[in-house]
């Protein structure tokens, strides 16, 4: 995969790939016998304020070894990524949480609505997101 | 001979403010019933099953053998709130938690005592306060009787809350309730 961007100097190993590839990666990560990411420990979101990354934590259950597989959404107003439900069901609730406080979309989700807050809310985690009855600013 | 057993007078840190608590001037016959009264109200303080957060951890320390405040009569955690006369709100107190610790309060029978405990229910909390979601302080919600500061208070100060409760409870009268009023925001 020639997009893949391979960060150095972190923690675990780190994976950057397109959004459009995400999927196809993580399947092949799935399946590949001597990979076998068979368990999606984490997926979450972090808004850089010029972009959001999915930020999905993998771990082989077989071989006890972790990837972190990472995508960048630079588009604010319409973010969309490809859900990795259909691979992990666990992804379903991440991805819930992650529409719910990001507002990141994600195709082929089988029931993507909001999780804990009220349809017309805002996105409480994006860095824009304003409360002038709750937050303070400082 | 103090106000309440388990605790002397002079080991409390605020006895200035106790005499706020002794305004009602009876005839020897009431002041008699208040104290019975008062004397099973108080030894008999039921908590609600009731915790959001890590102080509960430390509420369920305070209960279990080690401190095991069932000594001073708040053994009994209640699952029901009809059941209950305290609930001690351990833990933040989030905007979607409002309406059910409303309900919860308001289904308890009177006389009811709420504890706030921890730096969350007290005030919001120490990290976390300034946040969309957070609730500052559970007196936005209904009336306090006792704060207790701490993240998370550890069951000595718990206790030590109670303890105030205890007096607070011992200084009421049955001629002349706490108004119920001012207990509606």
């Amino acid at each position: 995969m020639p997009e893949a961007v391979f960060p150095e100097g972190t923690q675990l190993l780190e994976v950057i790939v397109p959004a459009r590839k995400l999927f196809s990666l993580a399947e092949r990560l799935k399946s590949d016998p001597i990979l076998a990411f068979d368990y999606l420990i984490s997926q979450t979101a972090v808004d850089f304020t010029t972009k959001f990354t999915v930020v999905c934590h993998l771990d082989s259950v077989k071989f006890r070894h972790m990837l972190v597989l990472k995508t960048e959404l630079t588009d604010r107003e319409n973010p969309v990524v490809d859900s990795l439900t259909a691979l992990y069901p666990t992804a379903e609730f991440f991805e819930r949480e992650i529409f719910d406080l990001f507002g990141i979309r994600f195709n082929n989700h089988p029931n993507l609505k909001r999780l804990f807050l009220e349809d017309d809310y805002g996105f409480p985690l994006r860095k824009d997101f304003r409360d002038e009855i709750n937050i303070i600013e400082r | 001979m103090g106000v309440i057993k388990s605790m002397k007078d002079e080991d409390f840190g605020d006895n200035e403010s106790l005499e706020l608590l002794k305004t009602s001037g009876n005839n020897f016959f009431l002041t008699s019933i208040d104290s019975l009264l008062n004397w099973g109200r108080s030894n008999s303080v039921w908590p609600l099953t009731f915790a959001t957060s890590c102080c509960g951890i430390e509420m369920m320390a305070a209960g279990a053998s080690r401190h095991d405040f069932a000594r001073f009569g708040i053994e009994v955690y209640r699952a029901s709130p009809r059941q209950a006369d305290v609930i001690v709100v351990a833990g933040t107190i989030v905007h979607k938690m409002v309406p059910i610790l409303k309900r919860l309060y308001d289904q308890m029978p009177d006389p009811k005592y709420v504890i706030a405990m921890g730096a969350c229910a007290v005030s919001g909390g120490p990290f976390f306060y300034n946040s969309y979601s957070v609730v500052r302080g559970v007196d936005h919600v209904i009336p306090v009787d006792v704060y207790i500061p701490g993240c998370p208070p550890r069951p000595e100060a718990l206790l030590y809350g109670v303890m105030q409760l205890q007096r607070k409870i011992k200084g009421e009268s049955f001629t002349n309730p706490a108004d119920q009023t001012d207990r509606l925001l």
